[in-house]
């Protein structure tokens, strides 16, 4: 029931309130028009301080040619930063194509194994919890001391994985110490950290599933890969699609791990900078603000992009 | 619920508006005094340091310093990028909480003189007699004047030392005096099967220039010559050559991921025979907790070159003062303090070399040095130049433009073409950089 109906009712139900009936409805749904604002002012207030105020800001400094401190004075340089950024062959689009391979390989990886983790862990077993917990360890450890871990774990000269793979006979690998091997181990170690986050958002999307179609294909002679490739999985698709996206967004804007492993500049031979440890070099350590600016910007397009493209075909596949 | 109890009439509306806006205005004006007001007596002095054994020292005899000024101090320590990074958001917004702000005088003193970060120090130490500013030994004390102006006062000096294994070199002769012997001694020393390297040294693209700057010198070579980029120089690519040629056939593997955190606990575990770095962190090889080598390390001056032994002798930290402080007074204070005389001696008696010639040519402040190292350092003061990275407004891409051509060389590629690349892009760059200066 809308506050308009209630006003006028409650105004005439008042006594000696003479003239006021004509005044009174105007005054109340003005009020009330406002009432909804105030109410969404805190939040407007929140979005706009806190999202909108950063956007607008690193849009206008994307223009400039600020350097050195931002409060500094700075030229507008308008479209300038844009075209360096897009045609700097030496790093912004090596750093794109690293962004786009590390996401790929990473979240490709962990949904296939944190699909099958969760069609393992479906039924019940015994020691379920035990494995549940043990499973969740990684996404609760902080991404720096991850990191610093697998630098211990994995230093090629004093760390434990080469004196295992030599005590097996096998060759002592130089992992985030090489430059061909950094990007792909530190794919495994954020498949290590997120596929158990693929496995428990994909467990919760098996759980809702109605049994009857399954059993109704069991019934008609489909055998196990049959049910899932043709039942299970299809049903799934709107799960699936949500645990991609979000996924796939987080894996984009991946730093921490990489700056703790490799520092600024992603490794010696720029090997595992991403658009996100450029965008970060550029604003700490070279101070080129303008620049930082619109790499960020053209990034959260990129993010965009891939966000529309994943939606779009997630909304496909289970349309 | 009925929806009449949530209209309000014009009144309370005005009275919510008025309210909402009173606060927003208390708070505003709030922050506004806190930012640009005149301090209280319960404001603490804020000292933003690096986490390293002076700033530690420091920090546990703060107290005498708080009962002789009366104020509190606040010392906060981080690493070394996180300190970088503070004073970029802070310093950005015109912060008023970094009062003393320890920097490196080589690595951000030029971009925060830029900036207008740091205040002025002139009048203050050669005002001040018993500051005695002339005290500091001449290159540190150039690295603190930029534009003629005094912004830092340097209190951690550094050069590079050779840490070796005693027992190792005996039959060698010795240790290395030119890098010919170090290379030969190293190849000699190296069985990579076993897992024992001859040498070890940083490979990281930024951060082994630096260390490698010692041995740009040595071959004759610098940064910038008259003007122009200098790493295309023939002496420069004979100092790529070696460094990269030392580390691919001598050094453990991954050593382009290596700074000092990866390289020292190699030599410190007994896993290599040579290793040339800041001889400020001599302590770790003699401390029996992280050390293997306590009783076989020995500590040799920078082996000489083809133009002679020319390592660096840096400020590698300084004491400067925020320009948006409100305390610069007790600041002042502070820097005197910790850098005065007296400090320094106890101090460098503790093992902690600092910039005070007084203090050097005092023979109880070396007392604490193992006498091989003491001597180490005194050569290489006497023999060092005052700067291990380009000179330049952005030090950060000057690094690592001048870095790409070693880690080709680690990598046991051919740096030519790399170092080629390299200079013009440096070339390019210091055009830009001088662009920003005069900005």
């Amino acid at each position: 029931m809308s506050t308009t109906e209630v006003s006028p009712a409650r105004a005439a139900a008042a006594p000696g309130t003479g003239p006021a009936p004509a005044r009174r409805p105007r005054t109340f749904e003005q009020a009330n028009r406002r009432l909804k604002w105030t109410m969404l002012a805190p939040a407007l207030l929140f979005v706009g301080l806190m999202i909108v105020f950063p956007l607008v800001y690193t849009v206008n400094l994307s223009l400039t040619d600020a350097f050195g401190a931002v409060n500094a004075g700075k030229a507008h340089v308008g479209l300038q930063n844009f075209a360096d950024a897009l045609g700097d062959t030496r790093r912004f689009w090596p750093a794109a194509r690293r962004t786009l391979v590390f996401t790929v390989g990473a979240v490709v990886l962990e949904t296939v194994l944190g699909l099958a983790l969760a069609m393992l862990m479906r039924k019940p077993f015994r020691g379920m919890r035990w494995v549940r917990t043990v499973l969740i360890i990684p996404l609760l450890t902080t991404p720096v001391a991850i990191g610093i871990l697998w630098l211990l774990i994995l230093d090629p000269t004093n760390g434990i994985a080469n004196h295992l793979l030599a005590g097996v006979g096998l060759p002592r690998q130089e992992f985030l110490g090489s430059v061909s091997q950094s990007l792909p181990t530190l794919m495994l170690i954020d498949v290590w950290q997120w596929t158990p986050m693929m496995t428990l958002l994909l467990l919760a999307g098996l759980t809702t599933l109605p049994e009857e179609p399954e059993e109704a294909a069991r019934v008609d002679g489909a055998n196990g890969w049959q049910r899932f490739r043709h039942v299970v999985l299809p049903m799934l698709g709107p799960t699936l699609a949500t645990a991609l996206v979000l996924r796939a967004v987080d894996a984009l804007k991946t730093f921490d791990i990489l700056y703790a492993t490799k520092g600024a500049g992603g490794g010696s031979d720029f090997e595992v900078e991403t658009l996100n440890v450029y965008a970060y070099g550029l604003t700490f350590d070279y101070q080129e603000y303008g620049l930082a600016a619109a790499v960020l910007v053209l990034f959260t397009l990129f993010i965009i992009g891939v966000v529309v493209l994943l939606r779009r075909r997630g909304g496909r596949k289970t349309a | 619920m009925s929806t009449s109890s949530q209209l309000l009439n014009r009144r309370s509306f005005g009275r919510l508006a008025a309210g909402v806006a009173g606060a927003a205005g208390l708070g505003a004006l709030s922050a506004c005094t806190t930012g640009g007001g005149r301090p209280s007596a319960d404001t603490p002095l804020r000292i933003m340091a690096i986490n390293h054994v002076w700033s530690q020292a420091i920090r546990r005899r703060t107290k005498e310093f708080e009962e002789r000024i009366g104020r509190r101090v606040s010392m906060t320590l981080l690493t070394a990028d996180q300190l970088a990074s503070s004073y970029n958001v802070k310093l950005n917004a015109s912060g008023t909480d970094v009062d003393v702000m320890m920097v490196r005088a080589l690595q951000e003193q030029l971009l925060f003189a830029h900036n207008g970060w740091l205040a002025d120090l002139s009048d203050r130490v050669t005002q001040d007699e018993d500051f005695a500013w002339q005290d500091f030994q001449k290159a540190p004390r150039d690295a603190s004047v930029t534009a003629g102006q005094v912004l830092s006062v340097p209190v951690v000096t550094e050069r590079p030392a050779l840490y070796y294994r005693k027992d190792l070199v005996q039959d060698l002769g010795g240790p290395p005096g030119t890098l010919e012997e170090l290379m030969a001694a190293a190849q000699e020393l190296t069985d990579k099967k076993k897992g024992f390297y001859g040498f070890v040294g940083r490979g990281q693209r930024s951060g082994a220039v630096s260390q490698w700057s010692s041995f740009l010198y040595s071959h004759g070579g610098d940064f910038v010559v008259r003007g122009r980029s200098g790493i295309g120089t023939p002496e420069a690519l004979a100092a790529y050559a070696y460094y990269g040629g030392l580390l691919a056939r001598t050094g453990p593997p991954g050593a382009t991921n290596m700074s000092l955190e990866q390289a020292m606990p190699i030599f410190a575990q007994g896993k290599a025979a040579f290793y040339i770095d800041a001889d400020a962190i001599y302590s770790s090889f003699l401390d029996p907790k992280v050390s293997t080598v306590r009783e076989s390390v020995g500590f040799a001056p920078f082996p000489a070159g083809p133009a002679g032994a020319r390592p660096h002798n840096i400020p590698s930290w300084s004491l400067g003062i925020s320009k948006f402080s409100l305390l610069r007074d007790d600041a002042w204070e502070f820097v005197k303090w910790a850098a005065g005389t007296e400090m320094t001696a106890e101090l460098q008696k503790g093992g902690i070399p600092g910039a005070r010639s007084s203090v050097w040519s005092d023979p109880k402040s070396l007392a604490s040095f193992p006498p091989d190292l003491a001597e180490a350092m005194r050569l290489n003061a006497e023999r060092g130049l005052g700067y291990d990275r380009p000179r330049v407004l952005q030090v950060g891409r000057a690094r690592d433009i001048v870095g790409r051509p070693l880690v080709a060389g680690i990598l046991g590629n051919d740096v030519r073409p790399v170092a080629r690349d390299a200079d013009a892009e440096f070339a390019d760059f210091l055009v830009r950089d001088n662009r920003h200066k005069e900005s």
